[in-house]
């Protein structure tokens, strides 16, 4: 019998704490003639219900611009982030959810980009990130793996840009940094010697914004490599990147 | 008399002629002060962020599957993927992989030839991808469930390490994801690995034909 009370409580204990998670959920009141609740997060699920102006609903999670929200009646369905932002609060405080807008491509802070190029004559992928100290500032890193023929490595780098006009469209930007080369001679060549060296680079490209949050990024780099031999060795790097903002 | 009383009158009539403008200026700058003093309201409308909304736009898990290494046969391949959802049309995917090749025909005839050795047979891949998912829908199930579903395509490049080498590859794939829940989705995929391979002898572009099945988190 012991058992069985436990577990009842237990149950109760569950069932009792259900209400006060869901009373700790955020609730809007709708102020558009109808909100619309389509079956899934996108713009091509069918509205399946809609709720008239004034009811209240309870909102559950996000991804990307979809809202799953829950009506006094039990149902549940996805709603754009733009028509969430037009319902308020009860107390009649507008409500704002994070998420992109057209000052976002000036005012972002973060950047992280994927590209892929030529680094001297070898494949090149690689994954940068950058921060935006002010709108025309960039403080970034980069690392990028190097497929040659004769030989693979890695080059990792730190540097600053410059964006001369961040609020265009497409906009020029310089930029200069330091870094590291790593070079692993492939092991069908005769007296294979793994090295690694420091490398300076200055560079120029072209970015524009594809929307509120993605951009393309074209860039050419000269790398000064400061190698352990007599001479400096030099290589031009070039990439387009797809990036990401937030 | 009679002239002191005129003077006195135009005295003040002028008095009161000089007056009655400087009363009115005076008063002037205090008719519009009376304009501000309805009570402005001091409370502006304040925005509200939903507290702790959970935001999912992350992907994790795990797939299993079986791929066909050219030349060496095909061989069961394991690995993880982890994606972040841009919009809900794109999203990027990092993807890691491993399978053990197995032997060539020229190995196998021959009896004892070895082309690689057992360490050079692991066939070790990552790759960083685009994806766009072009086709979103619902999967029924029966009469009564109805899954959100997309087929998804994903480029992307990558480094593949086989035969004791790294070879700049790029991954082109195709999958359907099911979400079977909220937050649980079942994909099934096909992706192809091409690379550059001087393996055999002379240097020839090669294509790795995978497919797998995973199941994946959304958080």
């Amino acid at each position: 019998m012991r058992p069985f009370r436990l577990l009842t409580c237990l149950l109760l204990g569950l069932l009792a704490s259900t209400p006060a998670v869901a009373a700790a959920a955020f609730e809007v009141v709708v102020q558009d003639p109808y909100l619309e609740l389509r079956t899934g997060p996108g713009r091509g699920f069918p509205v399946a219900q809609v709720v008239d102006r004034g009811a209240e609903v309870t909102l559950l999670r996000r991804r990307t611009d979809w809202i799953k929200v829950r009506t006094a009646g039990g149902i549940e369905g996805w709603v754009k982030r733009a028509q969430l932002e037009r319902t308020l609060t009860p107390s009649g405080e507008s409500v704002t959810l994070p998420g992109p807008s057209p000052e976002s491509r000036v005012e972002h802070r973060w950047e992280v980009g994927l590209a892929t190029g030529d680094t001297d004559g070898a494949s090149t992928i690689a994954v940068s990130g950058a921060y935006l100290v002010t709108p025309s500032l960039l403080v970034r890193a980069d690392v990028a793996q190097l497929f040659g023929n004769a030989s693979n490595g890695w080059l990792g780098s730190v540097g600053i840009a410059h964006l001369f006009m961040p609020q265009w469209r497409v906009t020029p930007f310089i930029g200069i940094g330091a870094g590291a080369l790593y070079v692993e001679p492939k092991a069908t060549l005769v007296q294979p010697e793994d090295r690694s060296d420091t490398a300076a680079y200055a560079g120029l490209g072209v970015r524009g914004y594809l929307t509120d949050r993605f951009m393309l990024q074209a860039e050419w780099r000269q790398y000064v490599v400061f190698t352990s031999r007599d001479d400096n060795e030099e290589i031009d790097s070039w990439t387009v990147s797809f990036a990401y903002f937030f | 008399m009679d002239r002191e009383l005129r003077v006195l009158l135009l005295s003040g009539a002028a008095l009161v002629a000089l007056a009655v403008p400087l009363q009115a200026r005076a008063q002037e700058p205090s008719t519009p002060a009376a304009a501000p003093q309805v009570v402005e309201p001091q409370v502006k409308r304040r925005e509200v962020n939903p507290p702790a909304l959970d935001t999912e736009n992350f992907e994790a898990g795990a797939f299993v599957g079986t791929i066909s290494i050219e030349d060496f046969g095909s061989s069961f391949v394991w690995g993880g993927r982890l994606a972040y959802h841009f919009t809900e049309d794109v999203f990027a995917e990092a993807t890691v992989g491993t399978a053990k090749a197995g032997q060539t025909s020229y190995e196998d005839l021959s009896g004892s030839a070895q082309l690689l050795t057992n360490d050079e047979r692991q066939f070790t891949y990552y790759d960083l991808s685009l994806g766009w998912n072009a086709l979103p829908g619902e999967v029924f199930l029966g009469g009564r469930r109805a899954m959100p579903s997309a087929v998804y395509f994903t480029l992307g490049a990558g480094s593949t390490d086989f035969g004791g080498d790294s070879h700049f590859t790029v991954a082109l794939g195709t999958g359907l994801r099911v979400l079977a829940t909220d937050w649980l989705a079942v994909h099934m995929g096909a992706r192809d690995l091409a690379f550059d391979s001087d393996l055999l002898g002379k240097d020839k572009l090669t294509h790795n034909l995978q497919f797998t099945f995973s199941l994946t988190a959304f958080f």
